[in-house]
């Protein structure tokens, strides 16, 4: 099984690569057809006819394309991270640490206000219906509506810089933390509820011997949504902020000044940063749920 | 003996509202048990034999009558943890390892941790799981599970000891095995047990009495005192005496079908 693995059902590595074989033919595509209509300009200006290789060169080769080129991009953001100091504001590795930081604050405070409110959720009825439409309401409300309201009126209360946009972050993170964390603590059997009950337990014990660890592979999948969503709400929080720091701030100024090579160089650094972060609590839960003996 | 009554039901009754209308689980139940007896519940699903055990553990609570449990009300006997629960499935928290599963009672009531060892040890001896302590729930078969479950229910030595079809999910070979094994540990405890079973043979070979009951409402309809020897091999169930509880057991039940 072993020998031919590379090419077996089982094996999740050549399906990706032609997954992203097929996208990068596509998108090459596009880069001609998209950035074309100005080598067409051009060449008309100069009254010249461009031959077929010709206007492939040109439209992967531009210095301000309508969309780059997937080598285009590498290129840049290898000269933004490895050719520039990291203290550099050109520096990608500079505004990828930024917005980092404003994801875990936003991510902290967001998991740790879901966890709370999961628990009034679950423990009290009167939590449950005074809280839970709240709840839905704030995730209705679109999170570009409310973010610049949130800079102002924390700036005005004595906090910016970080703060504003890790809150802003924890809008939209704790979300999938609540929805999640009611299921995941109300996951425990009857049984188990019962035979509690004949020991007598406090609804203290319950919580901490029995509900929160059941509720764990729940937890997992919503630290991972959570993360997800606070990323986003980092990148979000960076646009009305004005902190000139950080990957939505890159992009923000990126669409600005029509730099195509700035928007998607922060796009991709985003979901890098995404995948990782997703991808280090992917390895926690699969090591954690492993030793609980616990499966979701 | 000053209180040699431990439970006591008159006149139980218990309805539960259910979306098809009130079921009625219980119907004027009346119930001596007397410290030190094993009592077998037994009767066809829907009899409310689970039901009474629940009542009598403050898990369902009665419409009308009167329980005592330990002289008191079944809540304060919970809550002075009279009893022992078993139930029908192990119930064992698969994050804890064995010791840690029998400590967990121990730890609500907030036993110190050398008392905590000290019992955990006393009663996995009692069910002869010594050796198991480190292994988790899944790494046991499913008669060693229950096994550690009746540990639990044993930790923190209570004088009643309530299960519900503890057996039932078992093969018969590991169920003969463990029915030996709970005459023996009721014999060294000289624990109240009140066992519920589907099965006559179980019943008879356990008790010294026997509840038989039938559904629809549920209801007592016979109870057998048993004048079985104390000492029980297994071999007994091929005596004369065996067969003849065996018979009245079986006739109960068939006189509760009868009436449907």
């Amino acid at each position: 099984m072993n020998k031919r693995s590379w090419i077996g059902s089982d094996n999740k590595i050549l399906p990706v690569v032609c997954i992203i074989t097929f996208i990068v033919i596509i998108w090459y595509g596009f880069s001609i057809v998209l950035n074309a209509p100005w080598e067409y300009d051009k060449a008309k200006r100069n009254s010249i006819t461009l031959s077929t290789a010709d206007l492939v060169s040109q439209t992967w080769s531009q210095k301000r394309p309508k969309l780059p080129t997937p080598h285009q991009v590498t290129k840049e953001i290898w000269n933004t991270t490895v050719n520039q100091k990291v203290t550099s504001k050109r520096s990608l590795i500079y505004h990828g640490l930024i917005t980092f930081y404003e994801t875990i604050y936003g991510f902290a405070f967001g998991t740790g206000l879901g966890i709370l409110l999961a628990i009034g959720i679950v423990y009290n009825r009167a939590t449950a219906m005074s809280v839970m439409p709240w709840i839905i309401t704030s995730q209705t409300i679109p999170i570009l509506a409310i973010a610049p309201m949130i800079v102002v009126a924390l700036g005005s209360a004595g906090f910016s810089g970080l703060m504003p946009i890790a809150i802003i972050s924890m809008y939209l993170s704790f979300f999938p933390v609540v929805v999640g964390m009611v299921k995941g603590l109300k996951s425990a059997e009857q049984l188990e509820i019962d035979q509690m009950k004949t020991w007598s337990a406090s609804k203290t014990q319950v919580l901490f011997k029995l509900r929160a660890p059941r509720s764990t592979p729940y937890l997992f999948t919503s630290l991972k949504l959570g993360m997800a969503a606070s990323l986003v709400g980092a990148i979000v929080g960076e646009l009305p902020s004005g902190g000139g720091k950080g990957l939505g701030f890159r992009m923000l100024s990126g669409s600005t000044f029509g730099n195509t090579l700035h928007i998607w160089s922060g796009l991709f650094s985003a979901a890098i940063l995404a995948g990782s972060l997703i991808a280090i609590i992917s390895i926690i839960q699969r090591v954690v749920l492993k030793r609980m003996a616990l499966e979701l | 003996m000053v209180q040699s009554e431990v439970i006591k039901v008159s006149n139980l009754d218990l309805t539960f509202e259910t979306n098809d209308g009130p079921v009625h689980a219980l119907k004027n139940v009346d119930l001596k048990i007397d410290k030190g007896e094993f009592v077998s519940f037994i009767g066809p699903s829907g009899c409310g034999k689970t039901t009474l055990l629940r009542v009598l553990a403050d898990l369902d609570e009665p419409t009308d009558g009167d329980v005592t449990v330990n002289g008191v009300s079944p809540r304060e006997a919970r809550e002075s943890r009279a009893y022992g629960y078993v139930f029908q499935a192990a119930g064992l928290y698969p994050w804890r390892n064995i010791a840690a599963n029998i400590k967990l009672p121990l730890e609500i009531m907030g036993y110190s941790k050398e008392e905590q060892l000290k019992r955990v040890k006393k009663v996995l001896d009692l069910v002869e799981l010594t050796g198991f302590e480190k292994k988790f729930p899944w790494q046991l078969s499913g008669g060693m599970q229950q096994r550690a479950s009746i540990a639990r229910a044993l930790a923190f030595d209570a004088d009643i000891l309530l299960m519900d079809e503890p057996f039932g999910a078992l093969d018969e070979i590991v169920r003969d095995h463990l029915n030996e094994q709970l005459l023996k540990l009721w014999k060294s405890t000289n624990k109240t047990i009140c066992f519920v079973t589907h099965s006559i043979p179980e019943a008879v070979y356990l008790s010294t009495k026997i509840v038989v009951m039938s559904p629809r409402p549920g209801r007592i309809i016979d109870v057998i005192n048993s004048d079985l020897p104390t000492e029980r091999p297994l071999e007994i169930r091929d005596s004369k005496e065996f067969i003849e509880i065996s018979q009245r057991v079986r006739e109960g039940l068939r006189a509760g079908h009868s009436d449907e």
